[in-house]
């Protein structure tokens, strides 16, 4: 049994405790959060030790492995602590506030050869897995263009009182939702390395931004456009939807569907001239347990069965977490 | 529980294969009256059971039966709770202490009877029964002899090992409101074993149940297992995993399945609602 803790009982730490609770092959022993309300409901409820110090839990607890799903200005020094004393470790997103602190974390994980995992979940959603294996085929030619973007109803009022809300804590739509935007971006078609025109807008919010506007150019050299906004509430929930233009065709993907189309047919794929839909349900593995989507337990099986192994690569490394991180620095900075 | 029960995702934009529909299906439905028109044409067809989420526009739906009590005589309402995306959002924007605040009615933090003793006393389960009172308010009137507990919190709960909470639930559904509780998961071996070890014998579950095993957990061979148990009194959803089986492909493979007592569906259009409740009845014969 692999034996596990987790820091942080937030939205995400408390769905990565329920996976992380069924998984048959973990022993979940310990959570970590300074809130004395959730210190109650644990110690009550469940069979796990709580701890309000992630130091000492690490320290006494002989874990193989942590997920830490703190407020983002703290990964940093719970994970540098982790790996110190031989911890693998799964981080939520996004992954470090200093993409310099990020790069030596991801560093110091790989010559220690322990398991680094950032929580970018849509890495483990079939439609995007079929939409990278589609476009390293060449499918679509030389491509020319790019979209990737996020919707969702977030923040639709003016008011707030979370770390969410608060400037320079890893909150705002950039860190929240783009994040995920920009990490698919580089799962999919290469690593971004420039922005101009950034627009970070806030609507609602008085501190952070709502909504991301910018041009983004990848290390290939191939240009697109990044538009998100947190603040759009015709969308139910996030949605998130990445658009490819080549000369040969077209795909857009997004969490239930992949359409692609093709101006001639493609005998090798097996895919016919015009528009081709394939959904989620033919492109999504079975998981042992479903919580909120196949996705999230997709991969923390796969944190867990990289510590089994150990092996030390990964679909959602330190590494290309902190491509993201530093992506989001630029953006930044190019809307001063 | 009847054999057919007609399900809301359709009216508030849910589909699990298309984000693109479930747009379109917000569009269409943004009037009460839309909802009702198909909610009509269902009763027409000899539908009497509506499942849905406590979203707020249910509400107003629930009004409008209450106002033409004759026409609804026999109509019942299967309510599942609660519409989690309310919460999910606030808990981002909020907090979990600032959610709880806005969405328990009254200030917990204050004298208000019972909440303000239970926060006080730390009782979680009873603070739990507060939140199960404030979501069923809406239903005021109408007949709803079961009422379910949604699967992200089922299936959090199971995960957790917080079975008080789902035993918790599952007593005051029965004292307080005096109807079935009625689970839904997404993990139905995992819940029957818990709840079993818990004391709870033939539960009310509602889980996906598919040919393809969309949404399915673990395998389809160990669903067919526990389905052939006859451990819970079991309504298969979803399936027509998300559109991607034929109506009649689909509704052979459940109907096939001896456990399974009721099918529930959500549709839009008279045509595939008359088709799926023909299918089920002449297949269930």
């Amino acid at each position: 049994m692999v034996r596990a803790a987790i820091i942080g009982l937030g939205k995400m730490g408390i769905s990565h405790c329920a996976i992380l609770g069924a998984h048959p092959d973990v022993d979940l022993v310990a959570v970590c959060d300074t809130s004395s309300l959730l210190n109650d409901v644990f110690k009550r409820h469940t069979k796990f030790e709580f701890f309000s110090d992630y130091q000492k839990m690490i320290d006494t607890m002989k874990l193989d492995c942590i997920v830490i799903a703190s407020p983002t200005k703290y990964h940093a020094d719970m994970v540098s602590y982790a790996l110190k004393n031989n911890v693998s470790v799964f981080c939520e997103k996004p992954f470090s506030l200093v993409p310099s602190e990020g790069k030596l974390l991801a560093k110091q994980a790989e010559d220690l050869k322990l398991v680094n995992q950032v929580g970018y979940h849509n890495r483990f959603i079939g439609t995007f897995n079929e939409a990278k294996k589609l476009l390293k085929t060449n499918i679509l030619g030389d491509i020319y263009h790019f979209l990737g973007e996020s919707y969702g109803p977030v923040v639709l009022k003016e008011k707030g009182g979370t770390w969410r809300s608060e400037k320079g804590q890893g909150g705002g739509c950039l860190y929240d939702y783009a994040s995920h935007t920009i990490d698919l971006i580089n799962f999919i078609l290469g690593k971004p390395v420039k922005v101009s025109g950034t627009q970070l807008k806030n609507i609602f919010s008085a501190d952070v931004e709502d909504a991301v506007y910018s041009s983004v150019t990848l290390q290939s050299g191939l240009s697109g456009i990044l538009s998100v906004n947190w603040s759009d509430d015709t969308y139910r929930k996030m949605s998130t939807q990445i658009t490819v233009l080549g000369k040969k065709g077209k795909i857009i993907v997004d969490a239930t569907e992949l359409k692609i189309y093709l101006r001639e047919d493609n005998k090798a794929m097996g895919l016919e001239k015009g528009w081709t839909t394939k959904y989620i349900t033919e492109l999504t593995p079975m998981v042992k347990f479903n919580l909120r989507g196949e996705e999230y337990t997709a991969q923390i099986d796969h944190f867990i069965d990289c510590v089994k192994n150990k092996q030390s690569t990964n679909i959602s490394s330190f590494a290309s977490a902190t491509d993201t991180d530093e992506l989001i620095a630029l953006l930044l900075q190019d809307n001063r | 529980m009847e054999r057919v029960i007609f399900g809301d995702n359709q009216f508030f934009g849910v589909n699990h294969a298309s984000d693109e529909k479930s747009r379109a299906q917000a569009i269409r439905f943004k009037d009460n009256k839309a909802i009702m028109d198909v909610l009509d044409i269902a009763i027409d067809e000899g539908i009497k059971t509506f499942m849905c989420t406590t979203h707020d526009r249910i509400a107003d739906i629930c009004r409008i039966i209450r106002e033409n009590p004759a026409k609804y005589q026999d109509f019942k309402i299967y309510p599942c709770m609660p519409y989690a995306h309310k919460y999910a959002n606030a808990v981002t924007e909020l907090g979990i202490m600032g959610t709880i605040k806005q969405y328990v009615p009254g200030n917990l933090f204050s004298a208000v009877a019972r909440g303000g003793v239970a926060f006080v006393k730390k009782d979680f389960v009873s603070m739990m029964e507060l939140l199960i009172d404030a979501e069923l308010k809406m239903f005021k009137g109408i007949n709803t002899p079961v009422v379910f507990i949604q699967n992200v919190i089922t299936d959090l709960l199971l995960g957790l090992g917080m079975t008080d909470f789902l035993v918790g639930f599952y007593e005051h559904i029965k004292k307080k409101h005096n109807a079935e509780p009625g689970f839904i998961t997404m993990n139905l071996p995992l819940l029957l074993d818990t709840l079993e070890n818990a004391g709870i014998k033939n539960p009310i579950v509602c889980a996906s149940i598919n040919k393809v095993g969309f949404r399915v957990s673990g395998s389809i061979a160990e669903y067919e297992k526990v389905i052939a148990q006859k451990r819970c009194r079991l309504i298969a959803m979803q399936v027509f995993a998300a559109g991607a089986l034929p109506p009649r492909e689909a509704l052979e493979y459940v109907c096939g399945l001896d456990g399974v007592e009721s099918i529930l569906f959500g549709a839009s259009s008279r045509g595939n609602i008359k088709q799926s409740k023909q299918l089920i009845d002449t297949l269930s014969k």
